[in-house]
């Protein structure tokens, strides 16, 4: 069984939940930025949480599959059509040899996610299937997907009719709160300038990938101070540092951006704060012209949103197996 | 956000990460201050990390909360920093590399021109640029000064592969140097490029600010891991490793290119043990003593 590319939309890629144990040589987790949605695709499709799916941001591609099989769409909200028919997302659907999948523009949120019965059988790179194009690894052929791309499923369960239930989707919306947790370097941060970073409407620029997401707002004022050896010249120069996924960095004090799960692993512009785990979704759901707001929480603010997060979705879980 | 006696400084980067701050100037004790630390939670293979990324002067782990608690790996590391303070005579057991570089290559320098406008100084190009912060009366005294003495691997990261690098010398010595004004949108695959203190070499063609002094000729990451120098990991470098730049003209860097193309053995590289007091004892004498493994192996 394969899943042949007929267009492959504009940037999609096969992801699972990513990887880890090579960011400290540059290698970054990879894997779905939206995961719950990813998640939730596998679920409905009869595969483990952790199987490859594809991510694709803005429009998504047009597939044919070689045999009866099970698919479902979730994230961001756009027509799925089965042989030009609409078809839902967020249910799992059933197709046939020959099917044809495509979709209409995305109307809101940023990313779908598409999975099939048995997950994408690429080969496991550095133990994931996630695509990491800048560094040429993983996924399919280490690069996004071109037309006439044939990707191998697994295994898959029989078709059995699962859906997410309304309440459960996500309601994508241009207004976007983001909860993080200041720290790293934000001492060098006026106090005016954290001021700003929390009560600015800050705009998603064009510039948002799979990297990172970079923000318009106001000007950031660092606090001048003689630069420490090795920090460079500019008073948002720190000596190069480890990036954590979600980090928010201000190159030179303006357009935040916050890194994503395809994150350069390091630099040398301070970070002033981090988004927390459980927003990152929100991110990844973000499309250019989202204003959003960042919203200070405590570590154990971010923790007890995690924990509900979590138990959230074990129920969820449990209500499709 | 906590400052210890020994002025680190460790934070939250929100629930997954932490950032533990050595020093906010770079040292070489600063970075042998983080392998160590880095090299020692490794080992204690606690469940739930997920990452250990030890930069140049401060150390990132990633980190599952749900199977670690962010307390408990706090009192780990603090632990741990603990030790590896009381350790009087600090040392690392790694590797030397000699890395050739055609310096003043035509293609770094192409792309130089093309970037111009993203420059401090339009005109010239960016050896002369350095040449010129330095002091220096030409060329080919700069490029003696950056291949003459070795340079230890502080980071490795930014993307995949890609070596920070430190020269091995007393800090009025280093060799400090701003970045583009706007970085380039492209950097030659295998430029040895030069920003702030640090010396790096690019293991894949993207975007890049540092100054670009020439091209090396062995491939530092191999994905497809082909190379036998690969067989274990896709990169070559690792933090700790310690490498001296060797200049090659333009015919012996195309001949190693192409015996690196044709998988032949092109990587020389020896095990050292580096003792950081014996080094900050003399530096110019201990280098000389560690690049004569070079000589010998």
């Amino acid at each position: 069984m394969w899943v042949e590319v007929v267009e492959p939309g504009l940037a999609t890629t096969v992801q699972d939940l990513g990887r880890s144990g090579t960011y400290n040589v540059g290698i970054p987790p990879s894997g779905a930025l939206d995961q719950a949605s990813a998640k939730l695709a596998n679920l409905l499709v009869g595969n483990p949480v952790d199987a490859a799916v594809l991510e694709a941001p803005y429009m998504g591609p047009k597939l044919t599959f070689s045999g009866p099989t099970t698919v479902a769409v979730t994230g961001g909200t756009a027509q799925v059509l089965l042989n030009g028919e609409e078809v839902p997302s967020w249910e799992s659907v059933r197709v046939d040899d020959g099917d044809v999948l495509s979709f209409g523009f995305i109307t809101a949120g940023a990313r779908l996610y598409i999975a099939v019965a048995g997950g994408f059988n690429v080969p496991t790179v550095l133990g994931s299937r996630s695509t990491y194009a800048l560094g040429g690894l993983g996924g399919f052929e280490g690069r996004k997907l071109e037309a006439g791309d044939r990707l191998p499923l697994g295994e898959g369960a029989g078709f059995v009719s699962r859906t997410v239930p309304a309440d459960a989707r996500p309601a994508w919306s241009r207004e976007v709160e983001l909860r993080i947790v200041l720290g790293l370097y934000d001492y060098r941060l006026t106090q005016d300038a954290v001021e700003a970073l929390l009560s600015s409407d800050w705009s998603l620029t064009p510039v948002a990938d799979r990297t990172g997401f970079r923000y318009a707002g106001p000007k950031l004022g660092f606090k001048e101070r003689v630069q420490p050896f090795g920090a460079g010249s500019d008073p948002s120069n720190i000596v190069d540092a480890g990036y954590p996924i979600g980090s928010i960095q201000v190159p030179s004090g303006s357009e935040p951006i916050i890194l994503h799960r395809d994150a350069v692993s390091g630099g040398g512009y301070a970070m002033v704060g981090t988004v927390i785990s459980i927003d990152m979704g929100l991110v990844a759901q973000s499309a250019p012209g989202t204003v959003t707001r960042l919203s200070e929480v405590s570590l154990d603010d971010a923790l007890a949103a995690r924990r509900d997060a979590r138990s959230r979705f074990a129920e969820l879980a449990d209500a499709l197996s | 956000m906590t400052e210890t006696r020994t002025g680190s400084r460790y934070s939250w980067g929100a629930d997954e990460h932490l950032v533990v701050q050595i020093a906010e100037e770079m040292t070489l004790a600063a970075n042998f201050t983080v392998m160590a630390i880095s090299t020692a939670l490794a080992e204690q293979q606690l469940d739930g990390i997920l990452d250990i990324c030890p930069a140049n002067a401060s150390l990132l782990i990633r980190f599952d909360p749900d199977l670690l608690e962010p307390a408990k790996l706090e009192s780990a590391v603090r632990t741990i920093e603990a030790d590896v303070a009381q350790q009087d005579r600090p040392s690392v057991h790694t590797r030397l590399f000699e890395i050739p570089v055609w310096y003043d290559d035509p293609y770094t320098h192409a792309v130089g021109e093309k970037f111009r406008d993203r420059h401090q100084r339009p005109e010239g190009s960016d050896l002369e640029y350095a040449m010129a912060e330095l002091g220096l009366s030409s060329v080919p005294e700069f490029i003696e000064r950056h291949s003459r003495s070795p340079w230890l691997v502080s980071m490795v990261g930014f993307v995949a592969g890609l070596p920070f690098m430190f020269q091995m010398v007393e800090q009025d010595r280093q060799i400090e140097l701003p970045k583009y004004l706007r970085p380039r949108t492209e950097t030659p695959k295998l430029t040895v490029g030069h920003g702030g203190c640090f010396a790096c070499i690019y293991s894949v063609k993207g975007a890049g600010g540092y100054q670009m002094f020439g091209l090396t000729p062995l491939p530092i990451f191999d994905p497809q891991q082909q190379h036998e120098a690969f067989r274990e990991s896709m990169v070559l470098f690792r933090p700790g490793d310690i490498v001296k730049f060797r200049p090659v003209d333009e015919a012996e860097y195309r001949a190693l290119e192409a015996a690196a193309d044709r998988g032949e053995d092109v990587y020389r590289c020896v095990p050292v043990d580096f003792e950081l007091n014996e080094f900050l004892a003399d530096p110019d004498g201990y280098n000389a003593r560690l690049l004569g493994a070079l000589d010998v192996g």
